[in-house]
């Protein structure tokens, strides 16, 4: 393994600028992420969980502080460049699942490949993920709208492992799975990391967590 | 491609909206490639009636208004050339023809009870075989009063050589039919009578004024030796007629004709502004509704231009068919308002042969009012795409 983290956080603050007040969603975190690594963040609700994760997912920008991805500051990276990380590199599962409702459930899964590939081998990589992910063939053709929510998580799941990631952000992956999915799933993402991916998961079930070999601990924005 | 298949797909979930835009573009292309096919048909016509005698020089009295066509009504008020000038154009326009013309109207029999109102032209005897051809008959012979009748008269009224009729109430016989002359800028005979100078006279008194006098110019290349000549000699003191040539008349006709045309795309340009107005108002609310499907797309991947790439699609989707179709209809509809047109426009004329309303500028204009069509399409998706792309994943991910 190199010794340049993966990810290395240096004082990152978030603030959301309101009416009300600002809203410190993250204050002053330093973190670094080593590759391979399989890490539970865990905190009460509202204590910027989320808002850590779209950061590591370059989706979001920080209102103070540097974020290093393999050692190149994200906040000098051009938009395009930073797509192209989402793309290429980075699996994320979103924690409301954000999935395309114009599209079927293999179709959003195909999206992330069809932006640089062909159909044809799409199709075949899509079906063997939505496999893996536990959906049955029946429901390839349903719009999201027509799943229910576990279904609709493990194709984001499922979305999110299509393009064979590096990094893969789950923000609560088994939050809306019975506890039988919920475990095939956590199985699935530890088979990953055995194959070498950084893992790093949002959740609040420590059976959960126990899957993962660090844990980061946040409350109020800040890591304990 | 897949951004492709998105845009269709986007327009086909909306379809009552992408119609309605269709449609617009279709009225817009529609307008601007009739319209402008009008003005061409005009101009078409205009080219083709007149008789484009290039070596005829028009001497009108100077009216206040300067109408130079002869044809002008106001240029027919009691305004007249006086002998005495008519002289001096002979003179200063030597070894050139000038022939001075008589013109009024006097009330005609043509027998079995038809009577009409009809012009009658004065000429010199000698003059007439250089102005006018005959059809049938024979030219009046030397102090005999017989006259000569335009061919649309002769037709309406069944004139023949020999026919009697009556002016004024001096009954006379028809010598000859004329040959149809179209719409010339000097005379229009095809409705008249043709006389002698000297029986013209005799019928309405003996004024010895002109309202127009014709210099026959033998060299094209001289005719504007000769208005200068007249400009010079008649008009040095004081303005006392106009001058004017058929190519003049014609370019003027020409010039008109052209602002008819641009005011007619105008009209049809102002309704596809109204079509891209739409497109953008359709395009803008795809984004708005979209922001989240966006902020999604952005997020796991596509890149800007992806996004971009998406909305310009369906902006040129809509704009390609609405001009397609568009192109279609205005060249079957613009087609036939020409024709209606120019049936409305000209009844009691006859045109040249080959006469054709539909040529290249006609195509001209559908390619033009289609290339417009898209080009606004894509014109107003443009800043809606922009916008679009431009948001920032997880801001356009949290609206729903
Ligand atoms: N766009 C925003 N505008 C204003 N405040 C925001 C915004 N996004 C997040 N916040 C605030 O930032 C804080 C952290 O939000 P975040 O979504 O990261 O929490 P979380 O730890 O993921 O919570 P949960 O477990 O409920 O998902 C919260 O107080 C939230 O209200
Ligand atoms: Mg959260």
């Amino acid at each position: 393994m190199s010794d340049v983290p993966l990810l290395l956080f240096r004082g990152v603050s978030k603030i959301y600028p309101l009416p009300a007040g600002d809203v410190v969603a993250l204050d002053c975190v330093t973190l670094t992420v080593m590759v391979g690594e399989f890490i539970a963040v865990m905190g009460p609700s509202g204590s910027g969980k989320s808002t850590l994760l779209n950061m590591m997912g370059c989706l979001d920008v920080p209102t103070a502080g540097e974020i290093y991805l393999s050692g190149r500051e994200i906040s000098r990276m051009s938009d395009d460049d930073l797509t192209r990380l989402r793309r290429d590199r980075i699996g994320l599962v979103f924690q409301q699942f954000n999935l395309i409702p114009l599209l079927s459930a293999i179709e959003n899964v195909e999206f992330p490949i069809l932006l640089t590939t062909a159909r044809a081998e799409s199709r075949r990589r899509a079906v063997e993920v939505l496999s893996a992910v536990g959906i049955e063939a029946s429901h390839f053709s349903h719009k999201p709208g027509e799943l229910s929510g576990g279904q609709q998580q493990r194709v984001a799941i499922a979305r999110a492992l299509v393009n064979d990631p590096d990094i893969l952000l789950c923000d609560e992956p088994t939050g809306n799975l019975d506890t039988k999915t919920g475990t095939a799933i956590m199985d699935l993402l530890a088979a990953e990391n055995r194959r070498g991916k950084t893992v790093i998961m949002v959740t609040h079930d420590p059976d959960v967590a126990a899957y993962a070999r660090r844990t980061i601990r946040i409350v109020d924005g800040r890591i304990t | 491609m897949i951004f492709f298949s998105f845009a269709v797909r986007n327009l086909r979930r909306h379809w009552i909206r992408s119609t309605l835009s269709i449609i617009g573009i279709i009225i817009g292309v529609i307008a601007i490639a009739s319209l402008g096919m009008m003005g061409n048909s005009i101009n078409l016509l205009v080219a083709s009636v007149i008789t484009d005698i290039g070596d005829t020089v028009v001497i009108t009295p100077h009216t206040a208004f300067g109408g130079t066509f002869a044809g002008d009504p106001r240029a027919a008020v009691d305004a007249a050339i006086p002998a005495r000038e008519v002289e001096m154009i002979r003179r200063a326009t030597n070894p050139h023809r000038t022939i001075p013309v008589l013109q009024g109207a006097d009330e005609v029999e043509f027998g079995r009870g038809k009577s009409g109102y009809a012009r009658i032209i004065g000429l010199a005897p000698e003059d007439i075989p250089i102005l006018l051809n005959i059809a049938d008959g024979q030219y009046p012979r030397q102090n005999q009063p017989r006259v000569l009748v335009g061919t649309h008269l002769a037709r309406e009224y069944g004139m023949i050589p020999g026919s009697r009729l009556t002016i004024g109430n001096e009954n006379t016989r028809v010598s000859g039919v004329l040959a149809e002359r179209g719409l010339a800028f000097d005379i229009n005979p095809d409705y008249a009578i043709v006389v002698s100078d000297a029986w013209y006279r005799n019928h309405f008194g003996d004024k010895d004024t002109y309202p127009m006098v014709i210099v026959r110019v033998s060299d094209l290349d001289e005719i504007d030796a000769v208005k200068e000549a007249i400009e010079t000699r008649i008009n040095r003191r004081e303005v006392v007629v106009d001058v004017a040539d058929s190519r003049e008349i014609l370019r003027q006709y020409r010039e008109i004709y052209r602002q008819i045309t641009v005011f007619l795309v105008g009209i049809g340009g102002i309704s596809l502004i109204i079509a891209a107005v739409n497109i953008l108002n359709v395009t803008y609310i795809s984004v708005t509704e979209r922001i989240h499907e966006i902020g999604i797309m952005r997020g796991i991947g596509a890149l800007r231009h992806d996004i971009l790439r998406m909305f310009l699609y369906e902006a040129m989707i809509l704009g390609l068919i609405g001009s397609i179709i568009g192109g279609i209809v205005s060249a079957v509809s613009g087609y036939l308002v020409s024709v209606v047109a120019l049936e409305l426009a000209t009844t009691g004329m006859t045109f040249g042969e080959g006469f054709m309303i539909f040529d290249m500028n006609a195509i001209g204009y559908i390619a033009f009012g289609m290339a417009f069509g898209i080009g606004t399409s894509i014109t107003a998706g443009l800043y809606p795409a922009w916008r679009a792309s431009h948001l920032a994943p997880v801001d356009a991910m949290r609206q729903k």
